[in-house]
């Protein structure tokens, strides 16, 4: 079965041919480089996306901070992820890196801050 | 930050950076999604990160003196400028001025959209604010008036928080955003992109209760009897945006008036020597990262112009 598919890996946005069967990929045309091949694959297989939101924050310079998981994780569990999301409170100051929530959802993706909070 | 960076590396020794925020970065900072990076670092970043990497270096420098919550409220064609911080207004003679001021949105009011003026009608960057850096929600059911990236990343924005989003509308036959973000923000979610339609009219008497959406023609022209009505309590606004340069022309530079940037030869470049422009204020760009080179060729153009290259 033919696929057709624009990649999101990066702004060029390439228009690519899949042939699987099923969950299957045969081959993949159309993509200018690797990442297309590999974008291509999984987003037949299982699709991932890497969730970016903010966590509420108290005591700190801003009233939110900016978070991203660790890797990308199952499409699908975007919404139950923004859900445990908005449980969070962050209250300790961080850097970019900072671990916020291990292993988030048990999903093998931790959720890091995207930049430095002080204390007010 | 890039510019004052490469001016350093071309061998400026002495950059003041004036920022009107309390924070480096400028818009980066409400930019939480990832997409920034692959060309400067070959990574993706969110633009968060992506300021943080620059900050660092900056902080790293002591020849770049740093004022935040400083806002310029003059610049003159022999580059004096005045500058309001926290308690003091500061003067300050420079032998040459990078600006870096970037863009401000346009509005409902300057596509003019028909209707009454109820609360929930916010220019999409506003609301990205709101939602990213405040942790307001601007409402319950939203149709965005755009398909530019800043449109399409706050419909998934919005999704994602648990707002309903109804509609993109837009006008042209293709969206001006980038197709990654169609993709990923438009389809992942189920959210319907009208082209070739435009909102006629908003409605509602203290709250926005539902717009008209009319398809157009090939010449803009309403097509009768293709109108429908769209229920919601949140319309954004996503219609491009224009280079802020109230101090450029302040100073007595050339302006193009149909886009707010200088006029100019040669990019940087403005008709006042010593002064250039980088960034969104020279030229409204797609990416971030070329934002970052048009700012350290402008670096290294100031470091010139200074005898130091």
């Amino acid at each position: 079965m033919k696929r057709i598919m624009t990649c999101i890996e990066c702004p060029q946005g390439c228009r690519l041919e899949i042939d699987a069967d099923g969950s299957r990929v045969i081959s993949v045309s159309g993509n200018k480089c690797k990442r297309g091949d590999k974008y291509a694959r999984q987003e037949v297989q299982a699709p991932l996306r890497t969730l970016t939101t903010s966590v509420l924050t108290r005591g700190l310079e801003l009233r939110m901070l900016p978070v991203r998981t660790s890797k990308p994780i199952p499409k699908g569990k975007l919404l139950e992820a923004m859900d445990a999301v908005k449980r969070l409170v962050v209250t300790s100051p961080v850097k970019a890196g900072s671990v916020v929530a291990e292993n988030f959802l048990g999903l093998g993706a931790d959720l890091v801050a995207c930049r430095p909070l002080n204390k007010i | 930050m890039a510019a004052a960076l490469a001016a350093r590396a071309a061998g400026v020794e002495d950059v003041l950076l004036l920022e009107r925020d309390q924070h480096l970065g400028g818009i980066l900072n409400q930019c939480i999604h990832p997409g920034f990076g692959l060309h400067h670092f070959k990574e993706e970043l969110t633009g968060p990160e992506y300021a943080d990497r620059f900050v660092r270096l900056v902080k790293e420098d002591p020849a770049i003196e740093v004022s935040l919550r400083s806002f310029v409220v003059k610049l003159t064609g022999d580059r004096q400028l005045s500058f309001l911080r926290p308690g003091a207004l500061e003067e300050v003679k420079a032998r040459a001025v990078i600006l870096a001021t970037g863009c401000r949105e346009r509005t409902r009011e300057m596509i003019a959209i028909p209707g009454s003026r109820p609360a929930g009608v916010y220019p999409a960057g506003l609301a990205q604010k709101m939602v990213n850096m405040e942790g307001w929600i601007p409402g319950k059911e939203a149709v965005i008036v755009g398909s530019g990236d800043i449109g399409l990343i706050m419909a998934r924005r919005m999704a994602l928080e648990g707002v309903s989003v109804k509609a993109v509308v837009e006008i042209q036959k293709t969206s001006r955003g980038l197709v990654r973000n169609v993709v990923q923000c438009l389809e992942d979610y189920g959210i319907p992109l009208y082209f070739q339609h435009r909102i006629s009219r908003i409605h509602g008497r203290d709250r926005v209760e539902k717009v008209d959406v009319v398809r157009v023609d090939d010449e803009f022209r309403d097509i009768p009897g293709s109108g429908f009505e769209i229920s919601c309590d949140t319309v954004l606004v996503s219609v491009g945006l224009i280079p802020e340069n109230e101090l450029l022309e302040m100073a007595g530079a050339e302006m193009d008036k149909k886009t707010n940037t200088p006029a100019s030869a040669e990019v940087n470049q403005t008709s006042l020597p010593g002064i250039f422009a980088c960034g969104n204020a020279f030229k409204v760009y797609d990416l971030a990262d070329s934002v970052t080179r048009d700012s350290e060729l402008a670096g290294r153009a100031a470091a010139k112009y200074l005898g130091r290259l």
